[in-house]
């Protein structure tokens, strides 16, 4: 109902004021108060929902500051949505006041000027922010410069049945297993954001560190580089699920079919992810993560403000308890979303900290020590040329 | 003439043919019969009556009731009571209900629904307000229906073959009221209608369509 | 009333732009970004690139052959099933069990049917899991590619199950204008068998007046989105799927290619439905010269049992695939080839409660003013047909199709562009206006014809009394044509609560409906949130039919005169 109410006074019109200062924290919080906060997120992931629900709950009760969280498909709707309303002079209260975002789309939206900022460095809760220890400052290699604020560190992970298999330790050892195993493997279908995660992950597995991956991407420099990996790709995809005729479109659709048994590996970004899923039954309790010998790729979630945001005080009310210790150690517990945290622990308050240390990070969750040290992202440009690829080599039919 | 019905020259055309021609006087009190086999303009007659006739049809004349020319008049306004040979007693209403739909406005509730028991009472239905039309026989519909429209207060009647549904006895029976009825109060009739039985019956002129 | 007259009068010219302006606007507003004219990302110049960037697509041709296939393999099975079942079992009992089983299944939302189906197919779903491993030996769900096949079968199936119901009930109301029994009967004297006599007696006549519903048909399948979704293949998608990522896409001159891909779909439907024109003057010719023939043919029992057995496979199909949805939403663990999951728990519906009821509320309030603007405007026309006596005209029907044929995907991407253009905010208002373009036909054609029957001396004998207009509008003719009227209603809410492709792009994301909700929830393939959104979906579209059903029953229940009208 309130919903539905504030739905319609959107309607109305608002006169535009000046954009809120984030210096000025405390009339921040003045202004967000009543505000309502369309946050376009991803919604195919139930726990994902659930924290969101969670976060709208806090946010409510702390600051009066409403949010609706808006399910997305793809982050790209948001992008697009944002696009139309610059397109239609729509350069107040547009439809989306906060987006959850990393990579490409951030890159995008930052080189169209459609985002909001600088803020993310000017909240309150920044101080607590591990700006030397986790890639929070640059999100796929391109500089964030304060026009996002990080919420979750995510890393590769491999999901599997310990049931039916044993973890492996390369690319190689999955393409063995999967040419022993036919059909029992399959990764999302690309350009979906994990699906070319793994292409990454196997490039950079394949190849080892490659300075070219940290600059744009060059015809030379492609096709040198990615040699080993469309090779691998040739010899695995007769081998997956389907034999590559079909894929899950997304990370979650993974999960149902391992819980079917149609599979017995996927690839996850949160390491958490396989305990929550074994909390809702969307995974058997046999099921265990491993991440590769020679390390996996991490990266930062952040959220961005776009430029005609109606409620940007309310948007950076909520960025900034993104990043608030309790909503993150909420964000870290396995039992509701186990993502890892953005936080530096050591310097969060006593109590804080004793929160993150005593947190038992569940049954299939690896340990910080077994996850070891994130790889760096490539350039996003890596990723499009990647994907774009993979569409033309797989995605498209014969 | 002040009082009855006339028609003036009335000329009804369709397509450059005409369907039908009348100019008569039906004073009160009185019946004019209209025969003829389906096909002849009975009906489009009709429908000219009572405002209803369909746009490729092409009229002319007039049609004067009590000194007043009604020809251009929506229905609701000209004052002409209806019977069909169907009830038509509006089925979502109660017997009741159907009667003070028909009875003018005005009044207050008690005294429209004594009007209405006693409208009821006339025809020998007393006590049947509350009932569903559907539930009564053909002879008390037709008395039903009959009521509803002389609750309205017509100044004159348009009959279209009403009796022609009832059975034999029923029939005569019927007849006899609405020919009585509409005689105590000095109503002009129409009768249209393909049964002799029904013109000799209602002792008035007879007019031969077709 | 001299003043009140030229308001209604003007009512069906209203009627019309509600219905038309969006498409044309629509359509308007994607055909300049498909030549290249965007200012927004800094492409003013006409050009055919977005054309040459489309066709360099890798998937253009096998997405193009999979549009044209399912649409016309989707529309010959579901006319050829609607015919068998008709011609060999109308005025039979099982037809009218089959025909009581089958109409509610209108109202099943798309994309609840799909789900259903998915989970009963695949490989490791119901079918498979009653059958294994005891008749199977499957201890695994065998590497099949059911469910998503680079041909189209699923979606096909899936469109099939919905289209056969539409169909159905399109003929029957067709049905009741013809002297369908008699010249069956007539036929059957002659020597000729049920099917046979049916359908060279009474088919002609029937399918002139369904041929825009088999366009429908046609269209729809052609360009769905949300089916495609759940149950199309993704390497490639289809067109209208891949148009939707295009517009989805973080590079933003990718809204050029989607907006040449919008007209080309536009383009494929019209080269369609020109083509199916090209086979019913076949089917005809070849229909005459059987006749001429005068073959008596053979068969005849085998085409009755596949049309009874195709029909009940239908709802069988559906009813099985909403039991599925209903049993993952209170499922815990279920693991393949268990038939029943391990135990039955209230979490899924816990956890998704406050919000299935809060989205559900939201999906009821644009429904609800999307179809009374459509009632408003549907008893304005056809009161004004009435008391100004005009006559509908076929062009005019057409008319009415015209939004149902035109696909959504062609026309809704630009609509949104000039919606913002407008200055008319994104947001519940705006979608409650597209969803009346798709709810009014639909209204229209369901309430028109008892509506146009109703015996029109009920207001003459009311005028005759006394009464004006506006009485014999809301005291006697609507009262009389309550269950109609809450039929029509009922109609447009389920039409309202499944749109996908409106709420998403013309919402602007800010408006959510049980069918977004749950197409975004298939993405991540939590089958127990799908089960849960997916039923409240259902019921959102199933209730107002039960509530058309029982009102008019409770109302006129001391009504004898009202109990079959």
């Amino acid at each position: 109902m309130k919903r539905l109410l504030l739905a319609l006074l959107a309607v109305a019109p608002v006169t535009a004021a000046a954009d809120p200062d984030p210096a000025d924290w405390m009339s921040v919080v003045q202004e967000a108060q009543g505000q309502t906060v369309y946050w376009h997120a991803w919604g195919g992931s139930t726990t994902t929902n659930d924290f969101i629900g969670w976060v709208g709950r806090q946010v409510d009760e702390l600051y009066g500051v409403t949010l609706e969280h808006v399910k997305l498909t793809d982050t790209g709707e948001a992008v697009s949505r944002v696009l139309a309303e610059k397109q239609a002079g729509q350069d107040d209260d547009g439809a989306v006041d906060l987006i959850w975002i990393n990579g490409a789309n951030f890159a995008a939206m930052k080189g169209a000027d459609l985002l909001f900022g600088p803020f993310a460095e000017q909240l309150p809760n920044w101080q607590f922010v591990d700006v030397e220890g986790k890639t929070v400052t640059t999100d796929f290699t391109v500089p964030t410069e304060g026009y996002e604020s990080p919420w979750a560190m995510a890393q590769v992970v491999f999901i599997y049945d310990s049931a039916d298999m044993a973890p492996l330790g390369s690319v190689q050892e999955i393409l063995d297993w999967s040419q022993a195993n036919p059909g029992r493997f399959t990764f999302p279908q690309p350009p979906d954001f994990l699906g070319t995660t793994f292409l990454k992950q196997a490039l950079i597995d394949l190849v080892g560190p490659v300075d070219a991956l940290a600059e744009p991407v060059t015809e030379e420099a492609y096709a040198r580089v990615t040699a080993p990996l469309w090779a691998f790709m040739e010899a695995l995809t007769p081998t997956l699920w389907r034999e590559g005729r079909a894929y899950p479109q997304t990370g979650p659709r993974q999960l149902q079919l391992i819980a079917d048994d149609e599979v017995d590996l996927a690839i996850s970004f949160s390491p958490g992810e396989a305990t929550a899923a074994i909390a809702n039954f969307q995974l058997p309790d046999s099921a265990r993560t491993f991440v590769l010998d020679r390390g996996t790729l991490g990266n930062a979630s952040f959220v961005a403000i776009p430029y005609n945001s109606g409620s940007k005080a309310g948007a950076m009310v909520v960025a900034n308890f993104l990043i608030s210790p309790e909503a993150q150690l909420q964000a870290q517990d396995p039992e509701i979303l186990g993502y890892g945290t953005v936080l530096d622990v050591e310097t969060l308050p006593e109590m804080d900290r004793a929160g993150f240390e005593t947190l038992d990070l569940g049954i299939a969750t690896l340990s910080p020590v077994e996850l070891g040290p994130a790889l760096p992202e490539p350039h996003p440009s890596w990723a499009e040329r990647l994907a774009a690829d993979w569409v033309q080599r797989y995605g498209t039919g014969d | 003439m002040d009082r009855g019905l006339c028609f003036e020259g009335v000329e009804i055309r369709q397509g450059g043919a005409c369907i039908v021609a009348l100019d008569a006087e039906i004073a009160p009190g009185e019946v004019l019969t209209v025969m003829g086999p389906s096909g002849s303009g009975k009906s489009t007659l009709l429908a000219f009556l009572t405002g209803t006739l369909a746009r490729d049809f092409e009229a002319r004349g007039r049609i004067v009731l009590d000194g007043r020319d009604v020809t251009g008049l929506p229905t609701a306004e000209r004052r002409i009571g209806l019977l069909f040979q169907d009830d038509l007693l509006f089925p979502h209403l109660n017997v009741g209900e159907n009667l003070a739909f028909g009875l003018r406005p005005g009044g207050s509730r008690a005294e429209r629904r004594v009007r209405v028991a006693q409208a009821l009472d006339d025809v020998g239905l007393a006590g049947m307000a509350d009932r569903d039309p559907a539930t009564l026989s053909g002879g008390q519909k037709a008395r039903v229906a009959l009521m509803r429209m002389l609750l309205s207060e017509p100044a004159a009647l348009l009959l279209d073959e009403p009796f022609s549904r009832l059975d034999a006895d029923r029939r005569a029976q019927v007849r006899d009221l609405v020919f009585g009825l509409a005689r105590a109060r000095a109503l002009p009739v129409l009768l249209v209608t393909h049964d002799a039985e029904d013109a000799e019956a209602a002792g008035g002129q007879v007019l031969r369509l077709g | 009333m001299a003043l009140r007259r030229p308001a209604l009068a003007w009512l069906p010219a209203l009627t019309v732009l509600a219905m038309l302006g969006p498409v044309a606007a629509g359509l308007a507003g994607t055909v300049a970004p498909a030549l290249g004219y965007f200012p927004a990302i800094g492409a003013e110049r006409l050009s055919l690139a977005p054309f040459e960037a489309l066709f360099g697509w890798g998937g253009i041709w096998r997405a193009t052959f999979l549009s044209l296939t399912t649409g016309i393999g989707t529309t010959l099975v579901s006319l050829g099933l609607v015919v068998l079942i008709v011609a060999g079992w109308s005025g039979t009992r099982a037809f009218v069990a089959l025909r009581t089983v089958l109409s509610p299944l209108l109202s099943v939302p798309h994309a609840a049917a799909a789900f259903g189906l998915a989970f009963l197919i695949a490989p490791s779903g119901w079918i498979v899991r009653a059958l294994s491993p005891w008749a199977t030996g499957w201890e695994r769900p065998p590497d099949l590619l059911i469910v998503q096949d680079p041909y189209g079968l699923a979606l096909m199936a899936g469109l099939i199950v919905k289209e056969v119901p539409f169909l159905l009930l399109m003929t029957l109301a067709a049905l009741g204008q013809s002297n369908g029994a008699r010249a069956v009967t007539v036929a059957q004297t002659l020597g000729y068998g049920r099917v046979r006599g049916w359908l060279l007696t009474v088919f002609p006549q029937i399918y002139a007046q369904i041929r825009l519903p088999v366009y429908v048909v046609l269209a729809y399948a052609m360009s769905v989105v949300d089916v495609a979704i759940v149950l199309g293949p993704n390497t490639p998608p289809t067109l209208s799927v891949q148009i939707v990522r295009w517009m989805a896409d973080p590079d933003l001159s990718m809204r050029l290619v989607a907006a040449a891909g919008a007209l080309w779909q536009a383009v494929l439907v019209l080269g369609a439905i020109l083509l199916w024109r090209v086979g019913e003057v076949a089917a005809a010719a070849l229909g005459r010269r059987w006749v001429n023939a005068g073959a008596r043919g053979w068969g005849e029992g085998v085409l009755r049992q596949a049309g009874l057995w195709g029909g009940m496979v239908v709802v069988a199909a559906v009813a099985l695939g909403l039991a599925s949805l209903a049993v993952w939403s209170v499922a815990g663990a279920w693991r393949f080839p268990e038939v029943w999951p391990e135990g039955l728990t209230g979490r899924s519906w816990m956890r998704h409660g406050s919000e299935v009821a809060m989205t559900a509320w939201e999906t009821a309030v644009i429904a609800g003013v999307a179809v009374l603007i459509a009632l408003v405007l549907t008893v304005g026309c056809l009161e004004a047909e009435h008391r100004y006596r005009l006559r509908m005209s076929g062009r005019a029907l057409t008319i009415l199709y015209l939004p149902l044929i035109v696909p959504q995907v062609a026309f809704l991407p630009g609509l949104q562009t000039l919606m913002l253009m407008g200055g008319l905010k994104s947001g519940l208002w705006a979608v409650v206006v597209a969803h009346v373009v798709f709810v009014l036909p639909y209204v229209f054609l369901s309430l028109g014809d008892p509506y146009r029957a109703w015996d029109p001396r009920y207001a003459t004998v009311a005028a005759a009394l006394g009464a004006g207009r506006e009485r014999i509008l809301w005291r006697v003719r609507l009262p009389m044509l309550l269950a109609p009227v809450l039929t029509a209603l009922a109609v447009g809410l389920a039409v309202s609560v499944g749109q996908y492709l409106p709420t998403l792009l013309i919402g602007g994301g800010r408006v959510q409906t049980l069918t977004t909700e749950a197409v975004a929830l298939a993405s991540g393939g939590d089958r127990r949130a799908i089960g849960v959104y997916g039923l409240a979906q259902t019921a959102a579209a199933l209730l107002p039919f039960a509530a058309a059903v029982l009102i008019p029953a409770l109302v006129w229940r001391n009504r004898r005169g009202l109990a079959h009208g």
